[in-house]
């Protein structure tokens, strides 16, 4: 088993004309995945990649290919758009990768697609992964293995550094999921972590977070109340200085809040199995096992 | 992005949320004009830098005529400021402003910031004006009002009443706080802002209402349609080699130590960090090439990393994935050939064609270190320097 992605999932890909949306369209229909349209505005009728066609709205191409998900690979300033576009058209899962949405516009979309029945991931993610059934995101498919961990990260390299470590020592991944590295994203962590507790494929969860926003104590405190499986996690940036952006728009220590070692030791007062080095998660993995 | 208090007034000023009078200087020569200008018993003359607690390091004075204003401006111009937000180093003041007096009754805190947990804006109001917020949190939160907008119907008067209330305003100031609240709303909003905040907000004895003084961020991911704010930015008040690195659009941020290290994807990087210093080394920097690793984006790394004088080894990883590794190997070769790299480079690269990418490393005859995970690579990179 696994969560929110597997080999039941019709994908359709807003931005497929683009260079970096026909490139990962490409590597996820290599993986397996059901890519059943695109969508680029102004260019309905054409057909990409020898079989995938191209439709002018989201609606259009969900009616005509009965597809369930959606990637997002459109350019910041009209990405939240297509978020709301997809949602609108009713697709369950929207998968955003692309990184530099304007804040006012995702808290504009976060109200808006409040009771839809829509999902959102990221933006700003690599997107999400069940090794052997269905591939959507930028991830590198040939790290993975299948198998019963799930993984939840804000990260996305650091995200690929810890499938390859586990899938080294023989832990597959039931799926692995990228939230994001935004300060406002449609996906949290104590969402997955409650869709890995209920998912029987999985078996442990590795939560690897970073600076920035108080998510991995809510998690925490969830793992604590409700959650019996293994829980091991991560926290990126625990040498990073206060009050600068690390990189990811989130990622940022702001009025003493927000720290690694705070989050650490919430995590670890929840029973978190929590490491100090990024070389030690598939160990820790191993012991928490 | 940062700005300063002048241009974050004049930012409010567009919203019709009301400021103080000022005129901006930047010699001494100006400051009695602009004080007889604006014509008050007394004018503040106030440090210009990004950083905040001016009062507290002597940026901000009081002139009760404008040959002391001259004086003020004089003292406080060319001025190296070290505040509590601006580290030991301090903040060489460039401009001042010069504003108008006014007698006060009443000192208030304002501040908007997006709130991460709820994903909507949050307003932030106490009567303990003047004061840091973060210490008003700690020592007494009650004291803080807080109210959440939903974005879809925004700040109404009924809201912007609740806080007026809550702040126990009455008569004339509760109903020119009003309109302030919301226009100040708007102008985060439509400005784009990442945390905007007015402290004090004063209420003065003739019942104005006015922001004293006021901090704002702009969100970076909004600047394509916040053109008129690039105008705003001063590279004075940012890291030399952070400029540089924003101009070749790479994400970089000088710490202290001497390991640099150079990674794709920004939660690698800080983890990178994070093993550094579990080694017992110290790391030099921040920097995110991106996504794609070719030889000018890692020419450009080195370029940077090379410009920090505390640098003694650099530490390179980069998780590819899809990248292939000879190409990057041949990237790094070539880089640190052009540029005559002396100190010792710890290589860890993930990603197809990995063999192949050791071994062009192993063959350049280059003091090229190759290694093998994380653990491995900040183990080299640390003894490398030992």
């Amino acid at each position: 088993m696994s969560i929110l992605v597997d080999e039941n999932t019709r994908l359709i890909v807003q931005g497929i004309t683009g260079r970096e949306g026909q490139f990962h369209s490409e590597q996820a229909m290599k993986y397996g995945t059901k890519v059943v349209g695109g969508v680029t505005p102004g260019k309905g009728g054409q057909t990409v990649l020898e079989t995938v066609p191209v439709f002018n709205t989201v609606k259009e191409a969900a009616v005509k290919t009965k597809a369930n998900a959606t990637m997002i690979f459109v350019p910041p300033p009209f990405a939240a758009d297509a978020i709301l576009e997809a949602a609108n058209a009713g697709l369950e899962l929207i998968i955003c990768i692309t990184e530099g949405i304007p804040t006012t516009d995702m808290i504009e979309v976060h109200r808006s697609i409040q009771g839809t029945g829509s999902r959102l991931i990221g933006p700003n993610c690599p997107g999400v992964i069940s090794p052997g059934k269905c591939k959507i995101g930028i991830m590198p498919a040939h790290i993975h293995r299948k198998g019963n961990i799930g993984i939840v990260s804000r990260s996305g390299t650091l995200t690929y550094e810890t499938v390859s470590q586990l899938s080294a020592l023989g832990y597959g991944q039931s799926t692995s999921v990228g939230i994001g590295g935004d300060p406002i994203i449609g996906t949290k962590f104590i969402d997955v972590l409650e869709m890995f507790q209920k998912d029987r494929g999985t078996k442990a969860v590795c939560m690897i977070g970073e600076i920035g926003g108080t998510d991995e104590d809510e998690a925490a405190y969830y793992v604590k109340k409700k959650m019996t499986k293994p829980v091991i996690g991560f926290i990126a940036g625990q040498t990073a200085p206060p009050g600068r952006r690390m990189g990811h728009a989130g990622a940022i220590i702001s009025g003493g809040q927000g720290t690694a070692q705070e989050k650490m030791s919430i995590m670890k007062k929840c029973g978190i199995k929590v490491c100090k080095s990024p070389a030690d998660l598939g160990k820790t993995l191993a012991n928490a096992l | 992005m940062k700005i300063h208090e002048y241009q974050a007034k004049e930012i409010l000023a567009k919203y019709n949320v009301p400021v103080p009078r000022g005129i901006l200087v930047d010699h001494k020569n100006q400051a009695a004009e602009a004080a007889k200008t604006l014509g008050t018993p007394v004018v503040v003359v106030k440090a210009q830098i990004h950083a905040g607690g001016r009062g507290k390091g002597g940026g901000v004075k009081l002139a009760k005529s404008p040959k002391e204003a001259e004086t003020l401006a004089g003292q406080i111009l060319g001025m190296t400021l070290v505040t509590p937000q601006t580290g030991p180093e301090g903040r060489l003041v460039k401009k001042v402003l010069i504003e108008e007096g006014m007698a006060i009754a009443k000192e208030l805190y304002l501040g908007i910031v997006v709130d991460r947990a709820t994903s909507r804006v949050l307003i932030m109001a106490s009567e303990a004006g003047g004061m840091e917020i973060e210490e008003v949190a700690a020592a007494t939160p009650e004291k803080i009002l807080k109210e959440t907008v939903d974005p879809v119907i925004g700040v109404k008067p009924f809201l912007a009443r609740k806080i007026a209330f809550g702040l126990n305003l009455e008569g004339e100031a509760l109903k020119k706080m009003v309109p302030f609240i919301i226009n100040l709303y708007n102008s985060f909003i439509k400005e784009d802002c990442a945390m905007l905040e007015i402290n004090p907000l004063v209420i003065t004895e003739d019942n104005r209402v006015l922001a004293l003084d006021a901090k704002v961020t702009i969100d970076d991911n909004a600047l394509f349609r916040q053109k008129h704010i690039l105008d705003y930015r001063d590279t004075d008040e940012e890291d030399p080699l952070e400029v540089e690195a924003s101009a070749y659009h790479l994400n970089y941020i000088k710490l202290d130590g001497n390991i640099a290290c150079m990674v794709n994807g920004a939660g690698l990087a800080m983890a990178t960090m994070d093993i550094i210093k579990h080694t017992g080394g110290e790391p030099a920097n921040f920097l995110d090439v991106g996504g794609g690793a070719n030889e000018e984006m890692i020419e450009n790394g080195f370029r940077i990393l090379l410009g920090d004088k505390n640098v003694k080894a650099i530490l390179i990883n980069i998780f590819g994935g899809i990248l292939r590794c000879d190409i990057l190997a041949r990237g790094v070769i070539a880089a640190s050939q052009k540029l005559n790299v002396q100190i010792p480079i710890v290589v860890r690269m993930e990603g197809t064609n990995m063999e192949e990418g050791h071994r062009l490393l192993e063959e350049s005859g280059l003091r090229l270190i190759v290694a093998n995970g994380m653990k491995d690579a900040a183990k080299k990179v640390v003894k490398s320097i030992q």
